[in-house]
């Protein structure tokens, strides 16, 4: 990736998500925190430094960001809310959003299909899927 | 055109804000602001009363009547005044007069009363801002405006 | 005529460089009175000021302008040196080009522009400016020291050596404070009580000294020199001048379940209670919320076993209202409320403590005797964990009402209970979490350091993010930073070290005193590096935490300082009063008594007074008059006047309407 390019990526992130990750003074207590700690490769913290840092191609090709389980424990807990939560779910987005590919087509709906499922979730899943 | 004459560009409108500040909590928290370095439009031209309750409201009258585009009054804290209750006279004269001015058809952004303390620089900086922005998009005051007070 | 002579600052580049100082001194020359306009590097500086002095005898000024820094930096400065050339000193204004002006704007012209505005008002001030000569108050030579903490302590102490009576008040039943409550202190670990009592049993026995505890100050009137506070004294309901301390009471009161608050409540004491051993006054004093005799009027017991008949139940809280010159503010901190951090399971373990508790944990005076127990269950702990930085350091606006400053004395403390901890007891593992270790201090670096490298102590840079309770084991997630994981230790014990806030009673105190705070409730000095002891209320001093977080060697040298402050005011006879003051036009005033009643310092009165008329008869008329040596120049009465007969000095109505004119020109 060009240095542009993931510069504007990077901008992009901080945009969707609205977080400073200038505000982080690296204290850890947002990984210390984390519940999905072990599942994953790049920690709360290492996000925060590395969407900073413009590291952002290493966190989109990374599974990390399908492991945070958005609880919200680290924007809980961080001295200085950074809210590092929100930034993985901006990478998650942006991840999605540049494959900008069609992962859910109608005829895999019937297969996937699921009587106690929520009418709402099929609609938001074809929004967040399909093209 | 008058309200021009602090600027270089004669498209852009400059307004004329006049602010009394009080000397002992937002004169202070102005002097902060600049040793702070934190940038407010150099519209705002400040006047140091010993109190937020010295500002007459003839002087309010008197600069709208010259060409002011915004009067703000900054006075201490409600409780922290340093004569202990200037403040409180301050803010009942002000409301009073805010409210005559509103009646005869001067917008209510064009003045305000705020409350900075000594240790508020990042406040008075952003309270400035946020008031020439807004007196800014209200244009300029002709309403009060006396002509024959123009050179 | 007027002669008004302007100079213009560069102060180096700090107005030069966004201001075009030429242009303003060129600009000045062309305003009406102006005879002489000039720049100059340093207006401060004694070339500068040689450059008024002598430009006000050459041209024969009648006023003068300096465009320079804040008034509240140099005023008076320059108006020494316009005195000297013999001008009147209150000829002079100052226009703010440096923080109102160059320091804001980036631009040049911007700056340029706003500075001849600002030059012009002042110009159009100085000319209406009229001289004004100063009049002179007394100084009540004695001082009032609020706070009976180590801050407290030393000012009066060195107050009253310096041959000044001080009354110490206190509202707690004992002086000493924080430190009181103290263990060891670093770097040097020795005990807190050791250096402490002496001062204390000093203070109580210093001839000038008067100690007023369990007493509040409820109200200020009047002004530097001249204080009149009212002073609550809380019933005891013990006579203290007749108990001798003995005690007796204390081991007989039938109450025993009262929480021990010298202890942070992990003992319990009784109703009637001395708060500890070596307590000055050492009198005891009845809590009235846990006495049954004072409830219900059933139990006498103190009274009976009181061979001295030292208790008195029917005692009120009395008043009483002294005369001081100056007032040193010695409130102090306490540790922040921690119920916020649920993480931390502080409300939900005993075993998790504040390190103020663990401060009387290991106290030899404290509720374990100085042995390393656990709270819950009186074990001996085997692993213990120190989080540091809870509340402290936080954002601004952070949900957990969480401080934005770094409170200073925790790195140190934490480093003396881990030290401590392991040479008292070897088997205990110690870790201790930090974001940064923070040791600016003679010593302190080398101390943790030492924590470190002699003591074995676990430094882990890194947060704790959770603690749970279970089974009586702490299960501790923190995260290591230089490591890159995530650790679980099962802790005996977690201490927090909590941030410190300025005491409750700082916030209403400084409305008393219309002293200024900061956003955190720290009392604010006249300036933060020049005047660091006063407040910029005059007569008001500060000492200890009450201006910042402090350790204990900063908080005595502060203590000092204001003490030297205060007697620099003491000595003095009389002092300058602010000439800036209301005055009455008697011929305008009709005698409406709108001033007298706005006036918050009752210095208006109303006389009167003999008037020829202009057919030479002589009417009397009631006109207001001021008391100079009372005002303080609100200016709340100009306003209020119907007839403009008021008028304040210095700021008259006249001089800020030609500043409006001017500014919108």
């Amino acid at each position: 990736m060009s240095k542009q390019k993931a510069n504007a990526l990077r901008e992009e992130i901080l945009r969707i998500s609205n977080v400073d990750p200038l505000k982080c003074m690296r204290c850890g207590k947002c990984s210390a925190t984390c519940p999905a700690y072990d599942e994953m490769n790049y920690h709360p913290h290492e996000f925060v430094y590395m969407v900073e840092r413009g590291a952002v191609e290493e966190l989109l090709d990374d599974t990390s960001i399908y492991r945070c389980l958005s609880c919200f424990a680290c924007i809980d807990r961080c001295p200085r809310q950074v809210e590092p939560a929100k930034l993985i779910e901006a990478v998650r987005n942006t991840c999605l959003r540049k494959q900008g590919a069609n992962h859910f087509k109608a005829d895999m709906l019937p297969g996937k299909l699921d009587p106690e499922l929520p009418q709402q979730a099929v609609v938001s899943a074809f929004r967040k899927y399909a093209k | 055109m008058q309200v021009n004459n602090s600027t270089g560009s004669k498209d852009v409108f400059r307004p004329k804000i006049v602010a009394f500040c009080c000397n002992w909590c937002s004169y202070a928290g102005a002097d902060l602001a600049g040793t702070n370095r934190l940038n407010y439009p150099a519209d705002v031209k400040i006047i140091r009363v010993p109190c937020s309750c010295r500002v007459n409201p003839l002087f309010v009258l008197q600069a709208f009547q010259r060409g002011a585009d915004g009067v703000i009054i900054c006075g201490c804290h409600p409780g922290d005044c340093h004569y202990t209750s200037g403040n409180y006279y301050a803010r009942r004269r002000m409301t009073l007069l805010f409210s005559m001015l509103d009646f005869m058809g001067i917008e209510k952004g064009r003045t305000r009363v705020e409350w900075v303390s000594a240790a508020e620089g990042a406040k008075f900086a952003d309270t400035m801002n946020d008031f020439v922005s807004t007196v800014t998009a209200l244009g300029e005051n002709r309403r009060l405006e006396d002509l024959r007070c123009r050179k | 005529m007027h002669r008004i002579g302007v100079f213009v600052c560069h102060c180096g580049t700090n107005i030069a460089s966004t201001v075009d100082v030429k242009a303003v001194a060129e600009a000045a020359a062309k305003e009406p009175g102006v005879v002489f306009s000039a720049d100059y590097q340093y207006m401060c500086s004694e070339a500068g000021q040689n450059l008024i002095k002598d430009t006000i005898k050459e041209k024969n000024l009648t006023g003068v302008v300096v465009c320079s820094c804040s008034p509240r930096m140099h005023e008076n400065t320059f108006r020494k040196a316009v005195s000297a050339a013999g001008l009147n000193p209150y000829l002079l204004e100052v226009a703010n080009i440096r923080e109102q002006c160059s320091w804001i704007h980036k631009d040049i012209k911007d700056g340029t522009e706003k500075a001849i505005v600002l030059t012009r008002a002042a110009i159009a001030k100085v000319v209406l400016n009229a001289p004004l000569v100063a009049g002179t108050s007394p100084v009540t030579k004695r001082a009032l020291v609020i706070g009976g903490g180590i801050a407290g302590i030393q000012t009066a102490l060195d107050i009253a050596d310096a041959g000044f009576e001080v009354d110490i008040v206190e509202k707690r039943p004992t002086i000493g404070g924080k430190m009181a409550q103290l263990d060891k202190t670093f770097p040097t670990l020795d005990c807190a009580a050791c250096i402490l009592t002496p001062k204390m049993v000093e203070a109580a026995q210093h001839e000038k000294i008067r100690i007023l505890s369990y007493s509040e100050v409820c109200g200020v009137k009047g002004f530097v020199g001249s204080f009149k506070v009212k002073i609550k004294r809380k019933a005891r309901f013990v006579k203290e001048d007749v108990c001798t301390g003995c005690g007796l009471c204390t081991e007989k009161c039938p109450m025993k379940r009262v929480p021990n608050e010298f202890n942070l409540g992990m003992d319990e004491r009784r109703a009637i209670y001395i708060p500890f051993a070596q307590a000055v006054p050492k009198v005891a004093v009845i809590d009235p919320d846990h006495c049954n005799m004072l409830k219900n009027g059933k139990c006498g017991v103190c009274a009976k076993v009181c061979s001295v008949g030292a208790i008195d139940y029917k005692a009120q809280d009395s008043f009483v209202e002294e005369d001081y010159g100056a007032i040193v503010v010695a409130t102090g901190f306490e540790p922040i409320n921690i119920d916020a951090y649920d993480e931390f399971a502080y409300s939900q373990s005993k075993d998790v403590v504040t390190s103020l508790e663990y401060e009387r944990l290991m106290n030899a005076a404290g509720p374990t005797g100085g042995k390393l127990l656990r709270p819950s269950d009186g074990k001996h702990p085997h692993t213990i964990v120190f989080v540091q930085c809870v509340g402290s350091r936080e954002s601004d606006g952070s949900p957990k009402c969480g401080k934005s400053y770094c409170s200073k004395i925790c790195c140190m403390y934490t480093a003396k209970h881990a030290m401590l901890t392991r040479e008292k007891y070897p088997d205990t593992e110690v870790y201790v979490f930090y974001i940064d270790v923070r040791t600016p201090g003679k010593g302190f670096d080398e101390f943790y350091r030492r924590a470190a490298e002699q003591y074995g102590v676990h430094y882990v840079k890194g947060m704790v993010g959770k603690v749970v309770p279970e089974n009586g084991v702490l299960k501790v997630r923190a995260f290591d930073l230089i490591a890159g994981e995530q650790l679980q230790i099962n802790a005996d014990m977690v201490v927090l070290a909590t941030a410190i806030e300025p005491d409750k009673t700082a916030r209403p105190l400084a409305t008393l005193l219309t002293a200024s705070m900061d956003t955190n409730d720290f009392f604010t000095e006249a300036h933060p590096k020049l005047r660091p002891v006063e407040s910029p209320t005059a007569g008001i001093f500060l000492s200890g935490a009450c201006q910042g977080p402090k350790d204990i060697p900063e908080t005595v040298a502060q203590a000092g300082a204001a003490a030297a402050k205060v007697v620099g005011l003491l000595a003095k006879d009389s002092i300058v009063c602010n000439p800036c003051v209301a005055h009455s036009d008697e011929k305008l005033c009709n005698g409406c008594s709108r001033c007298e009643r706005v006036c918050p310092y009752g210095a208006i009165t109303y006389v009167d007074k003999e008037f020829k008329m202009p057919d030479r008869s002589i009417k009397i008329r009631r006109v207001s008059q001021v008391n100079e040596a009372v005002c303080q120049g609100c200016g709340a009465c100009t306003v209020v006047c119907p007839s403009g007969a008021m008028d304040l000095k210095g700021f008259s109505t006249e001089q800020l309407r030609a500043e409006v004119d001017a500014i919108c020109k």
